[in-house]
């Protein structure tokens, strides 16, 4: 299991446009990801729920990557959660 | 009659045309039993396969006419389809209930939707209408229902309650000339589209559609005001400020960024008269090459005592880097005359406009003075900032401001305070300082005209008297004379000179002001395109 946090910079927190190419990145991968907030946790790759959270400026982030290819998943989602969030 | 609803501006301008409704498709859903439920299924997946289609095609479309970043919605949306939350929600309530697909994708919308609904984000709240947008376009496919809405064959004003996404963009652009809707938020895609489309749109407006459809409608975006029926002179009004607006934005599209440069290749500058912090985003807005007075008063009006040297320092130190090193004339405090201030506790005055005011004052109270004079110096370190002072009349006055800068200069280096050395100006705004700008523009680096105060005291004209409007001749041969006299003599001395009145705004004048040789003009922030204009379309070979 590889787990990660991450600080939201964009002002406008994790809208519609990025969310889905968060959940587009994590569908590659056939382990299973989970992005949770204030102990509410959802699956990364279903954009309804990754919006749900209503991630804004400033919140912290935890993703979690369990499975196969789990290291190279939570290498990828976490530099894309760097140069896009 | 003329019926009038105030909404939400998000975008300015003004439109005036036919109203038109846009109606909905009915979108009403019947929940009726089936017995092949896993047909049903394949029915919800063949029609969300062709809604992801038709989305793609929308996105294409989308990304054409309104740009990548208004397109990227329809991105969202077909992945929204293919979220299987939503999937597993719909193939469900098929199983489970034994239901139409109709049913199951529009109850499915409705719960998703209102989940977003509840959201604690005003974003987020917006996202609420994404989720109906593609339940509904999936019903929409599997009762073979057509397109709805928006009827009108010439541009018009469209009503909406809201508009969702898809209906945005299959719109004919053409034919809108305005949004006004009931719901909606600056957020929404209504807004969005209105901002890309540089169309007035108005949310939020209670309007009642009886005896709207087709009758003449105005939206001023500005005023958030929308109007049906207008009354004539109502009418006639916004008319004359559509033209206008129409004539700022041609003028902004033909002037920006081209110098100010008359057809012989003479150049000069064309900057902004600003009153407080706030009108720097019009000088930006409307192009001007810098701020040609700024009227420093508003510090010291409106508050209860002299304003400290940090908030003057921080106001001044904005303004130098929002012009981001484009020139800031700083005129000192004008007070006196019609700006009264109670704590300056001035005597009261019979004739307080050649009384105790501006210069005066701050020569008779130089501590007042040298505040203001170490927040601009300090702020001068941020930009390219010039400092002026009001109703000069001798070379002693010079002299003596002089003296007390280099007092500031000094405590400031002493407490190493960084500044850079300004250039010095005067306003010409009496007689006095016409007919000693020979002398007046050896000591200083600029002039600036200040034609109102100059036309009122030649010609012995009290400004605020309105019984004296037949006298008080604007292009008096006396003033042009003045201006004319302190032009040559200004560059006699190695001074550039500015007009800062508002005659420097009357373009009836730029030719004779350019023939004078001035190098500025500076004038309100909606005049600077005009002026700019005019400068080009002037030969001074002729």
């Amino acid at each position: 299991m590889k787990e990660f946090k991450y600080t939201i910079t964009d002002p406008q927190g994790i809208h519609a446009r990025p969310a889905g190419l968060f959940v587009k990145a994590a569908a590659k991968y056939p382990c299973k990801v989970t992005i949770a907030k204030d102990g509410k946790e959802v699956d990364a790759k279903r954009i309804l729920g990754v919006m749900s959270l209503g991630v804004k400026k400033d919140q912290e982030i935890t993703v979690v990557c369990n499975g196969d290819q789990e290291d190279e998943a939570a290498t990828e989602l976490e530099q894309f959660l760097k140069d896009n969030l | 009659m003329q019926k009038e609803y105030t909404g939400k501006p998000v975008f300015t301008g003004i439109a005036i045309g036919k109203v038109t409704i846009y109606h909905k498709k009915d979108s009403v859903v019947k929940r009726e039993k089936v017995d092949d439920v896993e047909a049903e299924v394949k029915r919800y997946h063949d029609a969300s396969e062709e809604a992801k289609k038709q989305l793609a095609e929308l996105h294409d479309k989308a990304l054409k006419e309104v740009g990548e970043a208004n397109a990227a919605v329809f991105e969202v949306h077909q992945m929204m389809l293919d979220d299987l939350d939503y999937q597993e929600s719909v193939e469900n309530i098929i199983r489970t209930q034994n239901v139409n697909a109709e049913f199951a994708v529009a109850t499915t919308g409705d719960n998703f939707s209102e989940m977003f609904a509840n959201m604690d984000d005003d974003y987020m709240r917006g996202r609420a209408a994404d989720v109906k947008d593609i339940s509904n376009r999936v019903v929409g496919i599997l009762s073979g229902a057509g397109a709805g809405g928006f009827t009108a064959t010439e541009p018009s004003i469209l009503l909406a309650d809201d508009l969702a996404p898809s209906e945005t963009v299959q719109l004919d652009k053409s034919l809108v000339l305005s949004f006004v809707t009931r719901h909606g938020s600056t957020n929404s895609h209504t807004a969005i589209l209105a901002r890309t489309m540089n169309i007035p749109a108005l949310i939020g407006v209670d309007f009642s559609e009886d005896d709207m459809e087709g009758h003449m409608g105005i939206v001023d975006g500005y005023e958030g005001r929308f109007i049906v029926d207008p009354d004539d002179d109502v009418l006639a009004e916004y008319k004359k400020k559509k033209e206008k607006e129409e004539e700022q934005q041609r003028l902004l599209q033909e002037l920006k960024g081209k110098p100010n440069v008359t057809k012989d290749g003479h150049v000069i500058n064309v900057f902004a008269n600003i009153g407080s912090v706030k009108d720097v985003a019009d000088v930006l807005a409307n192009d001007a090459g810098g701020i040609g007075l700024f009227r420093s008063e508003f510090l010291y009006l409106g508050c209860d005592d002299y304003p400290s040297e940090e908030d003057q320092f921080k106001a001044y130190k904005t303004v130098a880097e929002n012009m981001a090193g484009k020139k800031v004339v700083i005129r000192t405090l004008d007070i006196g005359a019609d700006k009264q201030v109670d704590y300056f506790h001035l005597d009261h005055e019979d004739n307080p406009a050649m009384g105790f005011r501006a210069i005066r004052i701050c020569l008779k109270r130089p501590e007042i003075f040298k505040t203001q004079l170490r927040a601009l110096y300090r702020a001068s370190y941020y930009g390219n900032i010039s400092i002026m002072f009001p109703m000069i009349i001798s070379v002693d006055e010079v002299k003596k401001i002089k003296e007390i800068i280099a007092e500031v200069k000094k405590e400031l280096d002493e407490q190493n305070l960084p500044y850079k050395d300004c250039e010095l100006g005067i306003m010409v705004e009496t007689p006095a300082a016409v007919w000693m700008s020979e002398e007046l523009a050896k000591e200083v680096d600029f002039f600036s005209i200040g034609t109102n105060d100059l036309t009122q005291y030649t010609l012995a004209c009290d400004r605020q008297n309105p019984n004296l409007e037949d006298f008080a001749d604007t292009h008096h041969p006396a003033v042009l004379r003045e201006i004319e006299y302190t032009i040559r003599n200004g560059h006699k001395g190695g001074a550039w000179v500015g007009i800062c009145g508002e005659l420097g705004a009357d373009t009836s004048l730029t030719e004779t002001f350019l023939r004078m040789g001035v190098d500025e003009l500076s004038v309100s922030p909606s005049r600077v395109l005009a002026v700019r204009n005019a400068i080009r379309n002037t030969d001074l070979s002729k």
